[in-house]
């Protein structure tokens, strides 16, 4: 990833932005989020396939935006994240330098949004291959079988929050289930109140989910909770045919109304 | 009471398993479905597992679940009836098969439960639980107990600490009346002891925990808990696996007339968690929540506990989605 570095190093030289977002490869091997504001330290850097972690997180983050003009490493779900973020106005566009990473781990040359929209919208947008299966599986279950299934897996939930935190589209700064007056959704983390969280998570991202599957990558107990979010990705895409993040000024499917929307629904 | 030792061989370990398990709770560590080590009540012999290196989440819950009623309450007009939970349906437990930093663990939760008031549900399921720890033959590049005054064999918290011989049987260390009393009810299981060697593994020294102490009462405005924490993404998930973080949230779930107060987990590593009324929030930060939660387990509980807030099971790093690994940010610590 020499051309990685290369450019980052340049980006910080010229003052073009204050700190690149990238990965790095910590003591222990394992890789995990960079901000590199020294261009003598960008050789840090790296990228391989088992950089995973949607990075577009930090985008929003106060301590990182206060660096000033921010660069990020960022590989197709990112630049799906950072189109969401634009058109739900926590992000400037002015404010970030894209450094695109194609499918195969070569770097992009994304200049601005529109070849940005242009890339996304060549690319497949459509689950990931690896999820597409365990969605297919648990789609064979009937609604028992999958109520169980859910109750089982989410059982082991003790919210701590990691799949909201760790999600670019969960950037409120106060969420409802830290509202109690009144209490919409039970504190405790029992199978009750753990699935009307994650009913509530995932109906918060219907329309919105890019499926970069981070929310289960970044659960301690290894819930699946990405399958609920990229169900309803599938799903907003059968009735309404859109993809999120696949353009700055798209307007969320499930709160826009639009004369020709289909009202089937209503008896 | 004076600890003695002695030996149980390999197939004597399963007849004692079982025989505690005849009479009452035995909560002990399985392999899951989903390759997660988990704990679970009275699972059959074959399912226990004795190679585990750590569970995923702590065995804490044991005396500190992620939810615990207080009490249940019934709005009248003019007045509420409370209903108190009452203890003495509180099982007794047998916790087998946890490591030596897990049941040191239980000191390091006494002295925040019992500090100045005496936690009333704390300290009873602590005295209606026993403890077989199994001393750690394996460990992984996470584990550091001997960096927070601790070892693979420690015997803290155990009431009897079995270790694993090379020819497979297990010395039993017995250490208080409680683990005397599981000996006496199976008595015949426990032989003389041999001169087999112990298994144990071999964990590396990573930093002085004296050294990070004395270095964080200077280190409070130190530019290292930006640096250090700008990947943290302010989830709980470090203080909810970690078998010595104690915070709780106290909330009240009322339905119609009829309602209960509980108590649950909580993180200081949630905005949520020091927000105040006004909407003035004194750790605003993510910076300020990380160095929160070193400074207590390093910094405030020595001084105040006269007990350290870690000890060294790893979990917080290997659980963390962003590598926020404490061990290596310790090291660095003391040398700043």
């Amino acid at each position: 990833m020499d051309n990685l570095v290369k450019r980052a190093k340049e980006l910080l030289e010229n003052k073009t932005v204050q700190v690149v977002i990238g990965y790095e490869a910590g003591p222990t091997g394992v890789i995990r989020p960079a901000f590199i504001t020294d261009p003598e330290k960008a050789g840090k850097l790296i990228y391989n396939d088992k950089c995973d972690q949607n990075l577009a997180v930090y985008l929003t983050k106060k301590e990182v935006k206060n660096f000033g003009k921010m660069a990020i490493v960022a590989t197709l779900p990112v630049m799906r994240s950072i189109m969401m973020l634009i058109s739900e106005q926590q992000l400037f566009a002015e404010s970030i330098v894209v450094l695109g990473i194609s499918a195969d781990g070569n770097l992009l040359d994304i200049a601005d949004i529109n070849i940005m929209q242009g890339y996304i919208e060549k690319s497949d947008l459509s689950n990931p291959e690896k999820y597409k299966a365990l969605l297919a599986e648990l789609n064979k279950l009937n609604p028992e079988e999958k109520f169980a299934y859910w109750q089982k897996e989410l059982s082991k939930c003790i919210k701590c929050y990691a799949c909201r935190q760790a999600c670019p589209m969960c950037y409120c700064t106060r969420c409802t289930v830290e509202v109690n007056q009144p209490q919409w959704i039970p504190v405790q983390a029992n199978t009750h109140g753990n699935m009307e969280w994650h009913i509530l998570r995932a109906m918060h991202l219907a329309g919105r989910c890019i499926s970069c599957g981070e929310c289960g990558r970044a659960c301690p107990v290894g819930i699946p909770c990405h399958l609920l979010t990229m169900q309803l990705t599938d799903q907003v895409y059968t009735y309404f045919k859109v993809y999120a993040g696949t353009s700055d000024k798209m307007n969320s499917v499930l709160s826009t109304f639009e004369p020709n929307d289909k009202e089937s629904f209503i008896i | 009471m004076e600890t003695t030792r002695k030996l149980i061989r390999k197939q004597s370990v399963e007849k004692l398993y079982n025989a505690l398990t005849s009479n009452r709770q035995v909560y002990a560590p399985v392999v899951a479905a989903d390759k997660q080590i988990e704990y679970r009540y009275n699972p059959g012999f074959a399912e226990v597992t004795f190679g585990h290196i750590r569970s995923t989440l702590s065995v804490k819950n044991v005396v500190f679940p992620k939810v615990e009623n207080l009490f249940f309450y019934t709005n009248a007009r003019s007045e509420s009836t409370i209903t108190d939970i009452d203890m003495s349906r509180i099982p007794e437990v047998v916790l087998w098969g946890a490591h030596p930093c897990d049941n040191a663990a239980f000191d390091t939760l006494r002295s925040i439960f019992c500090w100045d008031i005496k936690d009333e549900f704390f300290s009873k399921r602590l005295e209606k639980l026993a403890v077989i720890g199994l001393s750690c033959h394996l460990s992984d590049e996470y584990c550091f107990c001997t960096s927070v005054g601790l070892s693979p064999d420690s015997k803290k918290g155990s009431d009897i600490l079995l270790s694993l011989l090379k020819n497979g049987d297990y010395h039993a260390d017995i250490l208080t009346e409680k683990g005397n009393e599981i000996v006496k009810s199976a008595a015949d299981l426990f032989e003389t002891v041999s001169d087999e060697k112990e298994v144990i593994t071999e964990v590396k020294q990573k930093f002085s925990h004296e050294q990070v102490t004395s270095k964080l009462s200077a280190a409070f405005e130190h530019p290292f808990w930006v640096e250090n924490s700008l990947r943290c993404i302010g989830c709980g998930a470090c203080a909810y696996v970690c078998p010595t973080c104690a915070c709780f949230d106290i909330q009240d779930e009322t339905r119609g007339k009829n309602g209960k107060r509980y108590r649950s987990w909580d993180s200081c590593g949630f905005g949520l968690f020091t927000l105040h009324t006004s909407g003035h929030n004194p750790r605003e930060v993510q910076s300020q929540r990380w160095r929160q939660r070193i400074m207590h387990k390093f910094s405030y509980m020595p001084e105040r506990n006269e007990s350290l807030g870690c000890v060294g099971c790893g979990r917080c790093s290997s659980g963390c989605p962003v590598d926020m690994n404490i061990a290596e940010q310790l090291e660095a610590l003391q040398n700043i």
